[in-house]
């Protein structure tokens, strides 16, 4: 591995992985457990969610307040969330501090009271966040595009339903701590002004002893069909797509990365130059690309006004479609120096960089040095690009629209 | 000292900041124009001339504008304010000249009218999609009710009908007389040849014609201090906002109201984030603190569910009504003192994060501040001074907007 990075996986299966940043005073760290919502048992979807929020709210020592309060005098600036496999706890503040709040974070995720009072609070704001997203088109959209992109548990939302959230009891929300909250397989990912043996031994001390695994097993369920349309009175119909892409540990990932750079990697890529530019049929369109564990997917997203929304669409299909038969050397070009770019700009930050490693480590198994990742950026060719097309044609899409009326979507889109 | 300025004969400044470890390097063109310079007929010109701006030139088309970004990897967008306009790249150190020619050259945009019909479908398809925002849609009727005849409640996108109407030749009009050199800024941070960047910005930029862009209506407003309920089907959460009175940006004062807008509203830890957001009855609640040339704003946000809407507007009322008479305890100081220092050292770590902190200290107080002057600055706040702001701008008297499913709010 590279001169300034560093990994241990305890006995435990806890991973501790840090890269030291020159020139920088903050430091920034991701942690990851395996209690991510595709754990949610079916009636209590929600449950990882809650337990994120629930798990701030008084730990170890301290109480609600208090630890907040300690949080903040730390000046450290950070959030939980939950994503399919993981919960995910960051932060950022001076390097200094790091090792502080890591042992508050201790407390957080190993001790956390889980007092009953803080249910509702709590289960208000998720039911709170449930209404706000019927007022978010373009988030409301993305929640059904994935419940159709792909099977339950993976295309459920970690934000549960009205009908399940109000089923949780605080014994639930404990018995799922106890099953979750397991350092096997839990990632500490560490970037900035950090000091190697240091970490290493404060994180010893604060997790070593920490036992248990989660049962990360998952049972699919069904995938609903591939169309989808709410209709809502919005002045801007929303239009989303996903085909099936390769995950992030396949050889073609960075063939894929390329395609969607082609479509979408900057203001003279051909999503925004033929649609927006030439026809100025919307504001926002782009294409990007999402992995899970084991697949991932191409997205493409457009807002237009509702009497273009059709047009938009067709021409979307119609861009998508055509990429297979052909990109420049001057397309590529361009996506090898923007993606080139943004991994320098990655560098500059010390909470891109934890995610980074954070994100290699879940999936790889390894952090990807700099070097690696350049030389892959720099071996795209045209060529290359289109055969990735040829294996993994974008086509049979799941079509999801918002919108007044439902658009016309050829049954072989 | 990391600091570089330059002015050339016909008003252009520039300005750098040099960070030797950098990787990367920001660049930024201000000009001192947006919506509070617009005349009613031009409503929401800025904006659209701002889109106007990447669609070509004399040297260029549209695409070449574009892919001459995309070829050197640039990381470049631009943005609208109430009073500036700004075209801003990030690109590896190497690329920087080819980053100056293009922003220089479309400085001088040709405004074709071929090219104008299309982006009007664009600025339209924008306006269409904040509408379907409630935040956006309640910060411009909060924005509109607090300044009343003041140009700071100019709204940058404009309306459907002002952008319908605008014509190419009044935006090459409000072009002529807003985007004039003297009131121009290039500013540079990161790693850079500071006698490269000013050779190129002289060659491609010396030649725009002098003139001078004097910006009438500026002068504080304590705000209309009205309460409007604007019942809408369309959203299911309750939207408040409420404006009041803040220092402007030539006051040391701002660095106090920061503090204190962090100490009320800052999310998590702040007095309404514990008040509302941790007991459940708001989605969101926070405060923030915008500062403009000659007046300043508050900003308290709450967003919940309609039930509570009442209950949240009267705890917002109760909480600032209580800092102004209480002021704010020392430990509260010193909490969002750490936090804000902590995200400045942390904004300071990337060349695109020091690029508009550098641009606004210059643009507004003419002043070269590096990161150690902006920590000092605000490790130099006291409670004393905390009370001063508290004296000259109270937290009382705050222009209110609620949309949402409620017909009714008590103002009280």
């Amino acid at each position: 591995m590279p001169l300034d990075i560093f990994s241990h996986t305890f006995p435990n299966g806890l991973t501790l992985v840090a890269e030291r940043l020159p020139h920088v005073r903050s430091a920034a760290f991701t942690l990851t457990l395996p209690a991510g919502s595709a754990q949610d048992p079916e009636p209590r979807l929600g449950i990882a969610n809650l337990l994120s929020e629930l798990v701030v709210r008084g730990a170890g020592p301290l109480s609600s307040e208090a630890l907040a309060t300690a949080l903040d005098n730390l000046g450290l600036d950070r959030s939980e969330s939950v994503g399919l496999y993981n919960a995910r706890f960051r932060g950022v503040g001076l390097g200094t501090n790091l090792l502080p709040a890591l042992e508050i974070y201790a407390d957080v995720v190993r001790r956390p009271h889980l007092p009953d009072d803080e249910l509702d609070p709590v289960r208000a704001l998720a039911l709170q966040d449930l209404r706000g997203l019927e007022d978010d088109p373009p988030s409301r959209l993305m929640v059904e595009l994935y419940r159709h992109a792909y099977p339950a548990p993976l295309g459920n939302d970690h934000r549960g339903t009205e009908e399940t959230l109000s089923a949780i009891t605080i014994d639930d929300v404990r018995a799922h701590h106890a099953a979750t909250y397991r350092p096997k397989g839990a990632i500490l990912a560490v970037a900035g002004d950090v000091q190697w043996d240091a970490l290493l031994d404060g994180v010893g001390h604060l997790f070593g002893d920490w036992q248990g695994a989660a049962d990360t097993s998952l049972c699919f369920g069904p995938t609903p069909g591939r169309r989808a349309h709410l209709t809502r009175d919005v002045e801007e119909t929303q239009i989303a797509l996903s085909c099936p892409a390769v995950p992030f540990t396949d050889p073609d990932y960075y063939a894929a990365q390329g395609a969607v750079g082609v479509l979408s990697g900057g203001m003279s890529s051909r999503l925004f130059t033929e649609i927006r530019e030439k026809e100025g049929l919307c504001y926002s369109v782009s294409a990007s690309y999402q992995t899970l564990k084991d697949r991932a997917v191409v997205l493409a997203y457009a807002g237009s006004v509702n009497d273009k929304a059709q047009r938009t669409l067709d021409l979307l299909l119609r861009e998508l479609g055509k990429l297979r038969e052909g990109v420049t050397q001057d397309e590529v070009d361009r996506v090898i120096v923007t993606l080139k770019t943004s991994q320098i700009f990655q560098q500059e930050s010390t909470s891109a960089r934890a995610n980074s490693l954070a994100s290699d480590w879940f999936y790889l198994g390894r952090v990807r040095p700099f070097e690696e990742i350049r030389a892959q950026i720099e071996a795209l060719t045209p060529a290359k690009i289109v055969a990735y097309c040829e294996r993994h044609p974008l086509r049979d899409f799941v079509v999801a629209t918002l919108g007044p009326a439902p658009l016309d979507v050829p049954a072989d889109a | 000292m990391p600091f570089h300025t330059h002015t050339l004969p016909n008003g252009l400044t520039l300005v750098g900041e040099e960070s030797p470890a950098a990787r990367s390097v920001a660049l930024g063109f201000f000009t001192r124009t947006g919506a509070r310079d617009e005349r009613p007929e031009e409503a929401g010109v800025s904006h659209f001339l701002e889109h106007m701006v990447f669609k070509g030139t004399e040297r260029r088309s549209a695409l070449e504008v574009n892919l001459d970004f995309d070829r050197v990897g640039a990381d470049y967008n631009a943005y609208t304010s109430e009073e500036n306009t700004v075209f801003h790249a990030a690109v590896l150190p190497e690329y920087l000249p080819q980053v100056i020619d293009v922003l220089a050259d479309i400085l001088r945009p040709s405004l074709r009218e071929e090219d104008f019909a299309p982006e009007k479908k664009v600025i339209l398809t924008e306006i269409a999609k904040y509408e379907d925002q409630p935040g956006h849609v309640l910060y411009e009727r909060c924005r509109a009710l607090h300044f009343g005849p003041h140009k700071l409640g100019n709204s940058v996108l404009g309306t459907a009908a002002s952008i319908t109407a605008l014509t190419r030749d009044q935006m090459a009009a409000y072009f002529d007389r807003r985007y004039v050199p003297s009131n121009i800024a290039v500013v540079v941070t990161g790693r850079f040849d500071w006698d490269r960047v000013v050779g190129l910005v002289s060659d491609r930029c010396g030649g725009w014609p002098a003139g001078d862009a004097p910006r009438d209506g500026v002068g504080e407003t304590r705000g209309a201090c009205e309460f409007a309920v604007v019942p809408t089907s369309k959203w299911q959460q309750e939207y408040q906002m409420s404006m009041l009175a803040a220092p402007p940006t030539e006051s040391r004062l701002r660095y106090a109201a920061d503090l204190l807008a962090t100490v009320i509203g800052d999310d998590p830890g702040g007095r309404l984030y514990w008040e509302l957001i941790d007991p459940g009855l708001a989605e969101g609640a926070d405060m923030g603190y915008q500062e403009c040339e000659g007046a300043g704003v508050y900003y308290v946000n709450v967003v919940g569910e309609p039930a509570t809407a009442q209950r949240c507007l009267d705890t917002v009322r109760a909480v600032l009504a209580q800092v102004q008479a209480e002021s704010i305890t020392a430990e509260e100081l010193e909490q969002a003192r750490s936090k804000v220092l902590s995200r400045l050292v942390r904004s300071a770590e990337r060349p695109k994060g020091r690029l508009s902190a550098v641009a606004y200290a210059w643009i507004y107080q003419k002043q070269l501040r590096g990161l150690d002057d902006e920590l000092a600055a605000f490790r130099a706040v006291t409670l004393a001074d905390v009370r001063t702001l508290l004296d000259r701008y109270p937290l009382t008297g705050a222009t209110t907007v609620a949309l949402g499913p409620l017909e009714k709010l008590d103002r009280t």
